[in-house]
């Protein structure tokens, strides 16, 4: 199931999972009829549907989100729709509120995007993204997303496997780790410049290298068949479907391939409560909360929609990855 | 102390903050996990509510308004009131009185237990408001409500503790505490040295 927002008159595949479609199609149509009339009336509009920047977006880039072709696994599971997906983040440089990377990120400036390629590679270099991505096939994948703060979405990403990037660049036989660094800009981002945050920026994530050639493990560009919005990562972004959230990386600048362990954010900053792996895990908890259960967003007053908290968030076909490790001890 | 005509005020003031976040939920603006938001910004109320009630014998003192001692009580009152709906939102909208995550929850989560003993040590405040109540017990009634300063010590510390990263509103909340216990503490020290 692919989302075309150019051509919402073409035929859907309602025979895969019709119900996603067609929230699917409630979005699409809202997002139409309803551009015009938010556009006009952006402030008080702002916490209903977040502005994305799909229409300033590169040529290049729109195109090749266009032209993303349906990726496995799929989930049959209700898509959390458009406006949660972009209005309800956490991107700490833009403030750590959940509405602040919506209100704050429209200052990112995303093209031109360049991405240094380091340390343990064949062709290491400063690439522009469309250099990056030259000649890739996006794809869509509908993703669970598990926030390590115990909520949790479902989001059609449209990306390349991180593992068609890296065959780019070439790893070298030391090359053991991937280390990932975010943009880092005190002037257009209010949370890095902040003297209170507690954060040593810039971001940094980390993957073993079997976990970054994994197939599920994806660069994404776009969403809901639309280049990134700012407060989702734009322009380029990691997204590890099995590990908490903060593992997914936003907004990258920075690639380098490591032989030892790189230090990762939440990591440094709370040790006893974020580790290295972070991969989800109902059998160990967070300090401070209980991971054994989930609100899947959108839910309600009445109902917090509580669903339970899967192993590798149901990816199973990881654990093959972890095989003699204790993940209670590596969490 | 005369009773001035506009101290009633600061009943519907308490209210502004509940009536916003009312409006606010009834028309879907608390974002798409609305009882977590509801959870939070109650908590955070009841604090600056606790705060803003300690604040007012300094603020009659300092600024020559006697009549706002009043709101000593209007205010704690409602931080009271905010603290339990904090609770009570808490227990219902997201744990359901689940009797397990009850008790996973106070058993194993140190700010958890932090914040209900606040809460505790506010109804023995709340339950001897009343004026008659402040007649009937004389002296004890001072002492007794000096139960205030643990209670919102206790808030403090919840609050930071639930804080993933960024002090800064922590650091806000414990300079304003800080400072409102040093000038009782002066105040203090000086009637003990009459």
């Amino acid at each position: 199931m692919i989302i075309r927002h150019k051509d919402p008159s073409e035929p859907k595949s309602h025979e895969i999972t019709p119900e996603s479609v067609y929230l699917k199609r409630r979005e699409l149509m809202a997002l139409g009829g309803l551009a015009g009339l938010f556009g006009a009336l952006p402030a008080w509009a702002h916490g209903f549907s977040p502005v994305d920047e799909d229409g300033s977006r590169p040529r290049w880039l729109k195109d090749q989100v266009a032209k993303a072709r349906e990726g496995q696994p799929d989930v049959d599971e209700a898509l959390t729709p458009y406006k949660d997906v972009t209005g309800y983040n956490n991107f700490y440089e833009f403030g750590t509120g959940k509405t602040d990377p919506a209100d704050n990120a429209h200052t990112l400036q995303t093209d031109p995007w360049t991405v240094t390629v380091a340390g343990e590679v064949e062709k290491p270099g400063d690439y522009p993204l469309e250099t990056l991505l030259e000649g890739l096939t996006l794809e869509e994948r509908i993703y669970r997303l598990r926030c390590v703060e115990a909520w949790s979405m479902v989001i059609p990403w449209v990306g390349v496997p991180l593992a068609a990037l890296l065959k780019k660049v070439q790893p070298t036989s030391k090359a053991k780790y991937v280390a990932f660094t975010s943009l880092a800009d005190p002037e257009k981002m209010p949370g890095v410049k902040s003297p209170f945050t507690g954060i040593d920026w810039p971001y940094r994530e980390g993957l073993r290298l079997d976990e970054a050639m994994h197939s599920l493990t994806l660069m994404a560009v776009g969403l809901y068949g639309r280049t990134l919005p700012n407060q989702n990562g734009a322009p380029f972004r990691l997204v590890v479907p099995w590990k908490y959230g903060f593992k997914s990386i936003k907004s990258i600048v920075r690639i380098e391939l490591t032989e030892s362990e790189p230090a990762t954010t939440w990591n440094m900053l709370a040790p006893g409560e974020y580790g290295f792996y972070a991969n989800v895990n109902p059998e160990v908890d967070h300090p401070r909360w209980s991971q054994s259960r989930e609100r899947r967003l959108p839910n309600s007053f009445f109902d917090p929609n509580w669903v339970p908290t899967r192993m590798f968030n149901g990816y199973e076909q990881v654990a093959s990855l972890y095989k003699g490790m204790d993940l209670k001890r590596n969490y | 102390m005369k009773t001035r005509y506009w101290t009633w005020l600061g009943w519907p003031l308490g209210a502004v903050p509940l009536a916003c976040l009312v409006l606010e939920a009834a028309s879907g603006q608390l974002g798409p996990d609305p009882a977590e938001v509801l959870v939070e910004r109650l908590g955070w109320w009841a604090l600056v509510l606790l705060l803003t009630c300690l604040a007012m014998r300094p603020a009659a003192q300092l600024l020559r308004v006697p009549g706002l001692v009043v709101w000593r009580r209007t205010f704690g009152l409602w931080a009271f009131g905010y603290v339990s709906l904090h609770f009570l939102a808490w227990a219902t909208l997201l744990l359901g009185w689940d009797p397990n995550y009850l008790g996973e929850e106070l058993g194993k989560r140190p700010y958890i237990i932090v914040g209900l003993l606040g809460w505790l040590a506010m109804w023995p405040l709340a339950a001897t408001s009343t004026r008659k109540a402040r007649r009937r017990m004389g002296a004890r009634w001072g002492k007794l409500h000096r139960l205030v300063f643990p209670a919102v010590i206790l808030g403090v510390v919840h609050q930071s503790w639930v804080q993933k990263s960024g002090y800064g509103e922590t650091l806000i909340f414990a300079l304003v505490l800080a400072m409102l216990l040093i000038y009782r503490g002066l105040k203090d020290h000086r009637l003990s040295n009459k």
